[in-house]
């Protein structure tokens, strides 16, 4: 596409990005800015994205506040375990239903399909009550339970398609001579499978670290409190709110999860057709 | 197997199933293969969803001795004159067509503008997929800050304009708008990377092609993208509605719903009726409603794919 453009064209199209970059960009920018900002000048209407001062001392305000330290733990323990059992458990699933044809791919599908669009609002009331009964609500390990649930439609998704990636001759050697199922999926599969088990993982980690409602509901105690329910704790009434911690802890709790997608850029589009990162 | 298939099988008497040790091998397999997953799916997730159903018909409460009797339809009944229910659902409805539309347009732009040969490419693409990884109680967070009538910048910079400032999420006529505007902002990562990649996948040729026919940008993007990226935005503009029709926790932390419920959406509000006002049954009842809405748009977004199929393929 060689196609020139004309003066105007390209104006306008560098006037666009340029209100794209804004538009995206700018929060961003406030959130980071107003993290070290002193209280005093965040409680003003000056728009500048440069502190007249640099206050520090929001980072450690927040870490002091609202156990935003064990929140973080606990935030961490919750999504590395639910990543760890969703992708083991999810992934001889997974394998059946890329390589096995018939009704159970078919079932399978439709499940992932369903849990896509059911309202997480009815599930969730009934739920509470089966984990109430089992004593699990207000509990890490409850909370894990429903996560690992809640994720699987997606690892499930993404590692089939990592497994049909895989070419099925490599399989009929091994069957060829006399292996089983479980030693195809131990020996062959599994070697072949680790960057996907990685980036499935990563993702995992990622929907259970910023997940808010399956905890609102099921989280009751402060101490057992993760980061999203920490710092919406934060907010008080208006005015009341001490912004810049919240600024800090905010931005704090964003790391883990940038990180992880920065490692993962190139392979969104793939997972995110699963589009288990929803709000 | 097909229906037909199926009818013809059980009116004929039952036939002895002869099932070699191979077969029967296999099926163990596989049955040792789903258990582990298929355990937690059904427990957590398939059995709450049909007592969800369920409990729409009952008088539960969240208090913990309470006899839970089936009440019919009387739910149903109460929900039909339920004007705040209902409002909110309109709401819901209006949130979820304005962010899904708006996100499609506005993807559609950015998506165009990063697959031209532009600079600062790479920082757009950066800073487009920030908002994507950040958990959106920090989405809400920031708004939050941005829209603060006595200290965000947006009434900052109205204060330069000698405009007087606005309460964006206090306010009756703007919260709803208000809101809107961060779900877009938080749906465009996803949409336009998918539209990116729709976009890409298209060959260079046929806008050559069109290009030596003399057919300008405009006509291009108009006879050669569009076409092509119709499957891909229906589909997405069909997802991101369902999601956004579903989704909490974003405007749970901007507005709680208000004010004066203006903002309320659906889940909303179901999850108020069940957690602070303990109506677990009323509030299943609420969330069945929910259910058939997103059948409907589910069914009809399903017929137009079947029509697309078959047209393509006659």
């Amino acid at each position: 596409m060689t196609a020139k453009r004309p003066l105007y064209a390209t104006v306008l199209m560098y006037l666009a990005l340029a209100s794209y970059l804004i538009f995206l960009g700018f929060p961003l920018l406030w959130l980071l800015s107003a993290s070290f900002k002193s209280t005093r000048e965040l409680n003003s209407l000056a728009v500048n994205l440069i502190p007249q001062q640099w206050d520090f001392g929001n980072y450690i305000a927040a870490l002091e506040r609202q156990n935003l330290i064990t929140a973080a733990g606990n935030s961490m323990l919750v999504s590395i375990v639910t990543m760890i059992v969703a992708v083991l458990l999810s992934m001889p699933m997974a394998y059946a239903l890329a390589r096995l044809k018939g009704r159970l791919r078919a079932a399978g599908t439709v499940w992932i399909l369903v849990s896509q669009v059911f309202p997480t609002i009815l599930i969730i009331i009934p739920l509470f009550l089966v984990l109430r009964s089992l004593q699990l609500n207000d509990t890490l390990f409850g909370l894990i339970l429903v996560y690992v649930t809640f994720t699987m439609p997606f690892t499930l998704w993404m590692l089939q398609g990592y497994v049909a990636a895989i070419p099925p001759e490599l399989e009929e050697a091994a069957e060829m001579d006399g292996a089983g199922r479980f030693t195809i999926l131990r020996t062959v599969i599994l070697p072949l499978l680790v960057p996907g088990l990685v980036a499935t993982a990563m993702f995992t980690f990622v929907s259970a670290w910023n997940e808010f409602f399956l905890a609102l509901v099921l989280i009751q105690s402060p101490e057992l409190y993760t980061l999203p329910i920490a710092l919406r704790s934060f907010l008080g009434a208006e005015g009341q709110t001490q912004l810049g911690p919240l600024a800090a802890g905010a931005i704090l709790a964003t790391i883990p999860s940038l990180i992880i997608f920065g490692i993962l850029q190139k392979k969104l589009t793939g997972g995110m057709l699963a589009g288990a990162v929803k709000g | 197997m097909t229906t037909l298939e199926r009818t013809k099988a059980s009116s004929r008497p039952p036939r002895v199933r002869t099932i070699g040790p191979r077969a029967r091998a296999q099926r163990t397999e596989a049955i040792a293969l789903v258990a582990p997953a298929l355990l937690p799916i059904i427990i957590f997730s398939v059995i709450p969803l049909v007592s969800g159903v369920l409990l729409g018909f009952t008088d539960a409460t969240l208090a913990r001795n309470a006899e839970v009797g089936f009440v019919g339809l009387d739910n149903f009944v109460e929900l039909a004159g339920d004007r705040r229910f209902w409002q909110s659902f309109g709401i819901g409805v209006v949130w979820a067509g304005s962010v899904a539309l708006l996100t499609l347009v506005s993807a559609m732009g950015l998506a165009l503008l990063l697959n031209s040969n532009l600079r600062l490419k790479g920082l757009t693409r950066v800073l487009a997929l920030i908002p994507w990884a950040m958990p959106p109680v920090v989405i809400a967070i920031v708004w939050r800050m941005i829209y603060n009538p006595n200290s965000g910048p947006l009434n900052g910079v109205l204060g330069w304009l000698g405009i007087p400032g606005v309460n964006w999420l206090g306010d009756f006529s703007t919260a709803l708008p208000a809101v809107i505007v961060v779900g877009v902002w938080a749906g465009i990562p996803q949409t336009t990377v998918l539209l990116l990649a729709g976009m890409q996948s298209i060959a260079p040729e046929q806008h050559e092609a069109a290009a030596v026919d003399g057919a300008g940008a405009g006509r291009r993007f108009w006879h050669v993208t569009l076409p092509a990226l119709r499957p891909v935005i229906i589909a997405v503009t069909a997802l991101d509605f369902i999601w956004q029709f579903n989704s909490f926790g974003l405007i749970y932390v901007l507005t709680e719903g208000g004010p004066g419920g203006r903002t309320m959406i659906p889940p909303l509000f179901t999850y108020l009726e069940a957690f602070r006002n303990r109506e677990i049954g009323y509030a299943s009842a609420m969330g069945n409603v929910l259910v058939v809405a997103i059948l409907v748009i589910l069914s009809l977004y399903l017929i137009n794919q079947f029509r697309q199929n078959k047209g393509a393929r006659s």
